[in-house]
């Protein structure tokens, strides 16, 4: 107490500071979890939340910026966009984002049960969100790998016809992937091959090759088969993946699309990998028993991270995959 | 401006709520849950109306939407300090200032800009694909 | 009352030489892991002279190359790396950080009247963020060095064959979020740190300027980012977004740079602003004049500068109307800027000058800010730009703002808390020297190129018209005599760290919470958190002469309560 460094008005020394003083050391031995510098939790709890939300204000920007140039790219090529939309397939956006938005509401509700310092609840939901986080992912890999194995890819690749690579392995790991199977919604295509199997077992059908539907969101409706399976159109199978590049009515520049759609989910998968981590290092303190009423600043925190990765994919969705 | 030291809410652990913060109910946040879904469903929904130019604001729209819902009640805006709302409605405008300026822009220029394949893509396709029907050559809208 | 102080400034003698933030702890780890915001800085301070006197080096190479027109000692690829890499170097590595993480993190919390700043694990991390940052850049020149100028500009950076540009890039994107959280940081230190009595308009007019500028670091640094990863991709996976060849929009690369850049150059001059704010309050004993002008106008250059960033792009390709738009709004920063400085004038009107080291910086800036600020409009003036544009009369305008006034704040700056800081003073007429000899090099380099600009000279060129050879001659002559007068200026640090005396408390007479404090300060700042008045009220401050320096009488304070003897009116 000998560093008395400010000037000070003297009746203070006496009364109020003494009196503070006392009170915010008190608060230090209260408190394990207060830091040195503050005076009291409401003051490291609004710093904390205050610094957390200008993290997220930088994050605002850093996808802001992409959104723009997608509001660029589009505006400059609305046919490129409102074609190449269709080879996503949005059976696979909807659910995913079902995804999210249910692990938002877990994340959410692990930070109810952290305040009311209900230990095992908040386990739970830390667990429950991080399923949610691996499923989008596991999701997001199978768009991916059928993408990429038809070169729906961004760059010259686009424009080079693959070889036969997307093979009978491919197609297996798909009929056994957990989620469902995409829907076909066959259009004429020349020497297209129909390849009608029984659902769920072999859905021979790359949804990421398909050309527009002309017979809106199938998904896996039994019309949709009895559709196929009256002839209601020609399938594309496997064997023709290059058929983006077969198709006359294919805009020039088609593969922009592609460029921004992997650069804008590509870096919000990031942050979905980033998620899981900050979510496993929470499951490890609530675990030892880190948080409770008093304190519980990081679910707080991560879970503001967690909404606004939520919060962008809610707007790539309607973005990308459901363009009129 | 808020002024500093001062709690941000009522503490009063005995009652089953936290030290700091809100505590926002089960209840709200599952009903904010089934909107979020609910608005998704409608928005793939909407996709498939043609309703020309609008189909985008549409989409906006309802993204924006289901966005005040997760900020508001999942990331406790409504309850927390005013500043934080300021800063993230600061930087999204920010990001509106920034979109508004590039299209502008981007739609100024546009018509003098060349249709078809860009040159590299073009090569790429005369290399790899010469057969494939997209050989629109480069041509400039506006000479 | 006057016994209250004396005892206490007693106190202050013995605790300035036995434990103090330089002394609390020993050896190498509690410096690399210190979570003390007053030895981040310092950190902070010696890697940027550090890399100041690296971009410093590469800048007298390349004025030594024109000397002559065609090859003097270099070819054209090596100078085509002397320029990017002084301009990478000088902006990345030293004029932004410089006065917010360097002097900012020292000066920031102790001016507030905080212990620290808010997050000081955060503070530490982004300090070494800025090591990796700077790592990436010497690794980039291991592997071939860049030539594509500090903006990177598309298509030539996604096709330039040297080795060293997605190295940078990542260097920078580092430096970025270095850049990010030190300024989140500042924010919220200022938000919830403030003790009881400092509020918004008691606050020093240099942490008004530092959150001006943190606002800017947080909302702009991260469009750095991404577009510097979007650079990445483009030139290892040919994404094709910024490549005409592919479709892309190279004029969008330059909306994503400049919506960045361009408010970093506010993030370089508002510090240096906020610190001849100080100065000019503090060397002429006078209440500064309209702070509160001042303080606005600080806030209205953070918000203008994200609205003015198109006026680097006039002949890019750049839309005629939006060139009409960007050169419209871009007169109006002007506004803020004006208010300061004629502001700073008043404040010199009638003041009790004491031509210290630090107000000759401080007049140099006035005098060199001027210029640079008026030269500023040619640019921004549509069709005068497309005759000035990328020629040199570009780059004197833009080193007289970010050279003569961001980085003479600095040192200004650091001639102005050096006591602090060191706990040392320097020799005042070495300084005083040194900072003339800067400001006729200064001029002599960059005023001969508003002539070489003007007259056609084009900026980056290797070569050039017999014509021109005088002046560049002059420009190189006036770069060495700067060089001479830095040197001067370290010799005189030097000399002040092994033999200097003891520094006072208070050396200048300023009243803000940190010359309340003993030179250099406690670990801890403050032992309980403190009460202010008003930091520009220099009526109470009085010359002490057993301390050598100056002393707080409170009973001369006409604001603080319990004062016997005010002193209406100001210091005269």
């Amino acid at each position: 107490m000998s560093q008395i460094t400010a000037e000070r008005d003297p009746h203070l020394h006496g009364g109020a500071d003494a009196d503070s003083g006392h009170a915010h050391s008190g608060e230090h031995a209260k408190y394990s979890f207060l830091a040195h510098h503050f005076d009291s939790p409401a003051q490291q709890f609004d710093s904390a939340k205050l610094g957390m939300w200008l993290f997220l204000a930088t994050e605002v920007l850093f996808f802001g910026a992409l959104f723009v140039g997608y509001a660029v790219l589009r505006s400059r090529f609305p046919e490129v966009f409102s074609y190449a939309s269709h080879y996503l397939d949005t059976t696979m956006g909807g659910i995913n984002t079902g995804v999210l938005i249910v692990s938002s509401l877990t994340m959410a509700l692990g930070v109810y049960f952290a305040q009311r310092g209900r230990k095992l609840a908040l386990i739970i939901c830390l667990w429950l969100t991080m399923a949610g986080a691996a499923g989008f992912l596991v999701i997001k890999y199978f768009e991916y790998s059928h993408k990429i194995h038809a070169h729906l890819v961004w760059g010259p690749t686009f424009y080079i016809p693959p070889h036969n690579e997307f093979g009978n392995e491919e197609a297996t790991a798909l009929a056994h992937a957990p989620t469902p199977a995409p829907a076909a919604v066959g259009v004429p295509v020349h020497s297209a091959v129909a390849a009608v199997g029984p659902l769920g077992t072999a859905p021979m059908v790359d949804a990421s090759v398909i050309k527009p539907a002309s017979v809106g969101p199938t998904g896996l409706s039994a019309a949709a088969v009895d559709h196929r399976l009256a002839g209601g159109g020609d399938i594309i199978p496997y064997e023709m993946p290059s058929a983006h590049l077969e198709d006359p009515n294919m805009p020039p520049n088609t593969h922009l699309f592609f460029s921004i759609y992997y650069a804008m989910t590509g870096l919000h998968g990031i942050h979905v990998v980033v998620g899981m981590f900050v979510i496993g290092m929470l499951i490890h303190r609530a675990t030892r028993g880190d948080f409770g009423p008093n304190y519980y600043t990081p679910v707080d925190l991560v879970g503001l991270y967690w909404h606004i990765v939520d919060l962008v994919w809610i707007f790539l969705f309607p973005l990308f995959y459901l363009i009129h | 401006m808020s002024q500093p030291n001062q709690p941000s809410h009522a503490t009063d652990v005995a009652a089953g709520h936290p030290l700091v913060g809100h505590l926002v109910g089960i209840k709200t946040l599952v009903t904010t849950a089934s909107a979020l879904l609910f608005l998704t469903i409608v928005t793939v929904i909407v996709r498939y109306i043609d309703i020309g130019e609008f189909n985008i604001w549409v989409a906006i729209g309802i993204a924006v939407i289901k966005a005040g819902l997760v900020a508001t009640f999942f990331m406790h805006l409504k309850w927390d300090r005013p500043f934080n709302v300021l800063v993230f409605m600061g930087c999204s405008l920010f990001v509106i200032l920034m979109m508004a300026f590039c299209v502008l822009d981007t739609s100024q220029y546009r018509a003098t800009q060349y249709t078809g394949n860009a040159t590299l893509v073009q090569e790429t396709l005369d290399a790899h694909a010469p057969g494939a029907p997209i050989t629109q050559k480069r041509t400039e809208i506006n000479p | 009352m006057t016994t209250l102080d004396a005892p206490r400034h007693d106190i202050l003698d013995t605790t300035a030489s036995s434990d103090n933030y330089l002394t609390h702890s020993r050896g190498f780890l509690s410096w690399a892991l210190t979570l003390d915001h007053k030895r981040i800085g310092v950190m902070y301070l010696i890697a940027v002279l550090g890399s100041f006197l690296v971009g410093g080096i590469f800048a007298l190479l390349l004025r030594t190359e024109l000397l002559t027109p065609g090859r003097t000692f270099v070819d054209a690829d090596t100078y085509n790396q002397f320029f990017t890499l002084h301009g990478a170097i000088m902006v990345f590595l030293v004029i932004i950080p410089s006065i917010p993480a360097a002097l900012g993190n020292f000066v920031l919390p102790i001016m507030l009247g905080a212990k620290d700043v808010a997050f000081p694990r955060l503070n530490l991390f982004s300090f070494y963020l800025w090591v990796g940052g700077a790592l990436f850049t010497l690794y980039s020149l291991a592997v071939g060095g860049f030539d594509t100028g500090w903006t990177f500009y598309t298509p030539y950076s996604t096709t330039t064959t040297t080795g060293g540009v997605v190295p940078v890039l990542i260097g920078v994107f580092i430096l970025g979020f270095s850049s990010i959280f030190t300024g989140l940081n500042f924010i919220v230190t200022v938000h919830k740190l403030r003790p009881p009595g400092m509020i918004w308009f008691k606050m020093p007019l240099f942490l008004w300027a530092i959150y001006s500028t943190a606002i800017i670091q947080v909302l702009a640094t991260p469009v750095l980012a991404i577009t510097l990863c979007l650079l990445i991709v483009e030139r290892t996976l040919n994404i094709g977004i910024f490549n005409p060849s592919m479709g892309g929009d190279p004029v969008l690369y330059q909306h994503f740079f400049w919506f960045y850049s361009h408010p970093a150059v506010y993030i370089m001059i508002v510090p240096a602003m906020g610190i001849i704010s100080e100065i000019i309050a503090v060397h002429s004993h006078r209440h500064i004049f309209g702070y509160r002008f001042i303080a606005f106008s600080s806030i209205a250059i953070a918000m203008f500068s994200f609205i003015v960033w198109g006026h680097h792009m006039f002949i890019s390709g750049q839309s005629g109307l939006m060139n009409t738009i960007f050169s419209l709004i871009s007169f109006s920063v002007a506004i803020p800027s004006a208010v300061k400085t004629f502001n700073w004038t008043m404040t010199l009107y009638k003041g009790t000058i004491s031509l210290t080291a630090p107000m000759m910086y401080g007049l140099s800036f006035l005098f060199l800010f001027t210029i640079g600020g008026l030269t500023g409009l040619h640019c921004a003036t549509l069709n005068t730009d497309v005759h000035l544009h990328d020629t040199y009369f570009v780059v004197a305008h833009f080193h007289y703002v970010m050279m003569g006034s961001a980085l003479i704040g600095m040192i200004g700056g650091l001639h102005h808390w050096w006591p602090k800081m060191t706990g040392r003073m320097y020799h005042e007429g070495t300084a005083i020297t040194a900072c003339i000899i800067i400001f006729i090099g200064f001029n002599l380099t960059f005023f001969t190129q508003f002539m070489l600009g003007s007259q056609g000279m084009p900026r980056r060129y290797y070569d050039y018209q017999p014509e021109f050879q005088i002046y560049h001659v002059i420009s190189t002559i006036g770069a060495y005599t700067m060089a001479v007068g830095f040197v001067i200026t370290a010799v005189c640090f030097a000399q002040s760290l092994m033999s200097g005396r003891r520094a006072p408390a208070n050396p200048w007479g300023g009243r803000s919470l940190e010359w309340q404090c003993a030179s250099p300060p406690p670990h801890d700042n403050f032992a309980t958190t403190p009460t202010v008045g008003d930091c520009y009220n220099f009526t109470a401050v009085i010359w002490d002469e057993k301390q050598q320096g100056y002393i707080v009488d409170r009973t001369l304070d006409p604001d603080m309560p319990h004062s016997t003897g005010a002193k209406p009116g100001g210091h005269s």
